[in-house]
């Protein structure tokens, strides 16, 4: 038992965890055909229902999980991992009638039926059912109410609304301004500008992967992995100080994790050089500022006559800038993840000087 | 000479006749301009002349109703905003918004008002609300519904999902308890580092004159949005008028454009 509350602490890390939500979107997306059974997605609800109740008999598995207000992130839990399932298994089987030659399913339900009674009773019936709920919920479990607001007493850790947890999770990677401000700005932008930069017809009004496979894979490790799995990880596996805590861990206030982050720019001079830190900023963060150019400048026009060239010729100039832009954008996340995992690297650029740390 | 035929009526049950007399009375008829909707004519008039379902009409794709397409994600938000609007309507028969009431108002309500399980229906309709909207998103992705003609809907919804999240941030501080002052502190944090509006944030130093700072932790974004320095009457009293006032004006505004455009951009969404 031990055995195993260790090794999900072990794998609830966030390094393993992240790299194991992309492996799962991987595995989704690749043996797709495979999992759109009905017995992977209900199986999938039953393992975790079993690891919920086997793990509600862990003391601090139980104090992080019935915090009221991080129910609700369980429940977001299944319904995410069922709905993301679900979708692709209604793809999956859309795709195949597809590939014979037959219209998806949507299309034989085309003919219309009427409003009355077809739609209003089942509005009424999940008006009904969404009510029950709602109010049983409401009953079994009281809506938190802490000690009275005190300026003086800071707690640690200190959680923004679970929704925000994401956007949290990012200031372990980013100063504020990037993860707090111009991200999510970009998120907002980025999701109106789904609809035109998206130029594939197809796949409107239907559930279907293989025709739009790009679309859905990024929206998928956007939303999913990005988003609500970087929710889960603020709420159940940060604790005091932010650090991480496994779900079967006590969260002791005193534990330490060495921090040896180091700039770039001190990798580049310092290490690289051997020689001290330039004074005037620009010069000692030109290398930060040339990696960050050829990231967002440079990259987008090698890439359109390489890898993307099928892209830049079918969106046009226009879309295929303001699309590269928004996806390298929401990369940053993973490749700043991924620099601070592998080589402890704080800041890409860092211009304390005027608060622009990228 | 004829014989005189009688023919005996069957007659009918007194419920049956009850009903009758019912629906032929003046009031009825002066609310309800149609039979009950078993035929087709009457089912396009009950949906032509009621204003409450005339967002529908009269005949849907199959598909539309079913759960498998529509997850229902987009009804429930819905219906949770209003179970909102309701309990939250309540709520502030109870609720002071000022430093002095605002925690103790809170206690009232969970120690004193009888059946008082308004505050958990809100909570927990919120929470549920921010995720019925979010799956909601995500139906509409995965069916590819975002695409010609329905670009601007889809545009409309994520304004929605923001304000979606901005009434549920606003109304985390209004127990004003521990948990509610820190998670906004949290929050608004964020707002000192915006580019050039926050006096942390990058290039705000730039904009002065000499050494007159225009962006100070006096003026800037977090202080416009929390009337001061730091999460307190200020911030409440902000907080609380957003929450119940602003907000869901703005966001009852763009539903109904929202349901409007569904109906205008060809109904809900079906292979072309």
């Amino acid at each position: 038992m031990h055995l195993l509350k260790d090794l999900v602490n072990f794998l609830a890390d966030p390094r393993i965890y992240f790299v194991l939500a992309v492996g799962m979107l991987g595995v989704l997306v690749w043996q797709r055909n495979r999992l759109a059974s009905g017995r992977v997605g209900y199986g999938l609800m039953a393992f975790l229902t079993v690891f919920f109740l086997f793990g509600s008999f862990d003391r601090n598995f139980r104090l992080i999980v019935t915090k009221p207000d991080n129910v609700p992130i369980v429940g977001l839990i299944f319904v995410l991992l069922f709905f993301t399932w679900y979708a692709m298994a209604e793809a999956v089987k859309n795709d195949q009638r597809l590939e014979v030659g037959k219209p998806p399913i949507e299309k034989e339900e085309e003919n219309r039926v009427w409003v009355w009674p077809d739609l209003v009773y089942t509005e009424l019936i999940a008006l009904v059912l969404c009510s029950v709920i709602l109010i049983v919920w409401s009953i079994f479990l009281k809506a938190p109410l802490e000690q009275p607001a005190n300026r003086a007493a800071t707690p640690n850790p200190s959680k923004a609304p679970w929704y925000f947890l994401g956007l949290q999770e990012m200031l372990v990677y980013f100063d504020p301004w990037l993860a707090g401000v111009v991200l999510p700005g970009l998120i907002i932008v980025g999701l109106m500008a789904i609809p035109y930069i998206d130029m594939n017809p197809k796949g409107n009004g239907y559930y279907t992967f293989k025709e739009r496979k790009a679309e859905i894979t990024i929206f998928l490790f956007g939303f999913a992995v990005l988003w609500v799995s970087l929710i889960v990880l603020g709420t159940f596996l940060r604790g005091p100080n932010w650090n991480f805590f496994g779900p079967f861990e006590y969260w002791d206030i005193h534990k330490l994790l060495p921090l040896t982050n180091v700039n770039l720019s001190e990798y580049f001079w310092v290490r690289m050089l051997g020689r001290g830190l330039p004074t005037n900023w620009a010069v000692r963060e030109f290398p930060g500022i040339l990696v960050m150019i050829v990231y967002l400048g440079v990259l987008p026009a090698v890439l359109a006559r390489g890898w993307f060239k099928a892209y830049y010729e079918k969106m046009g100039a226009a879309r295929y800038h303001v699309g590269v832009f928004l996806f390298l954008m929401m990369m940053l996340l993973p490749v700043k993840m991924l620099t601070r995992w592998l080589f402890n690297l704080k800041y890409i650029v860092a211009i304390h000087e005027y608060f622009f740390n990228i | 000479m004829a014989t005189e035929v009688k023919t005996i009526e069957p007659k009918e049950p007194a419920l049956t006749r009850a009903w009758n007399w019912l629906t032929d009375t003046q009031i009825w008829k002066s609310i309800f301009r149609h039979g009950a909707p078993v035929t087709d004519r009457n089912r396009v008039l009950v949906m032509l002349s009621n204003v409450f379902l005339h967002l529908h009409p009269i005949r849907i794709r199959k598909s539309g109703v079913k759960l498998r397409y529509t997850w229902c994600m987009g009804g429930l938000s819905f219906f949770l905003f209003l179970v909102l609007t309701f309990t939250g309507l309540l709520l502030m028969f109870y609720y002071r918004p000022t430093l002095e009431y605002a925690y103790s108002d809170i206690v009232g309500l969970r120690e004193h008002v009888p059946l008082g399980i308004m505050r958990e229906m809100h909570r927990w309709g919120a929470h549920a609300m921010v995720i019925t909207v979010w799956l909601h998103m995500f139906r509409v992705f995965m069916t590819g519904s975002y695409k010609p003609p329905r670009e601007f809907n889809w545009n409309v919804g994520v304004i929605m999902l923001v304000l979606t999240l901005l009434l549920s941030f606003t109304g985390y501080l209004l127990p004003w308890d521990q948990l509610a002052i820190w998670a906004i502190t949290v929050g608004s944090n964020m707002a000192r580092a915006t580019p050039f509006l926050g006096h942390e944030g990058p290039g705000a130093a730039l904009l002065a004159f000499g050494d007159v700072k225009l962006i100070h932790a006096g003026d800037d974004a977090r202080f416009a949005l929390l009337g001061g320095t730091f999460v307190g009457e200020g911030a409440l009293l902000r907080f609380y008028v957003l929450h119940c006032v602003g907000l869901p004006l703005a966001i009852a505004v763009l539903m109904a454009v929202h349901f409007w455009r569904v109906r205008k951009d060809g109904g809900i969404s079906g292979p072309l």
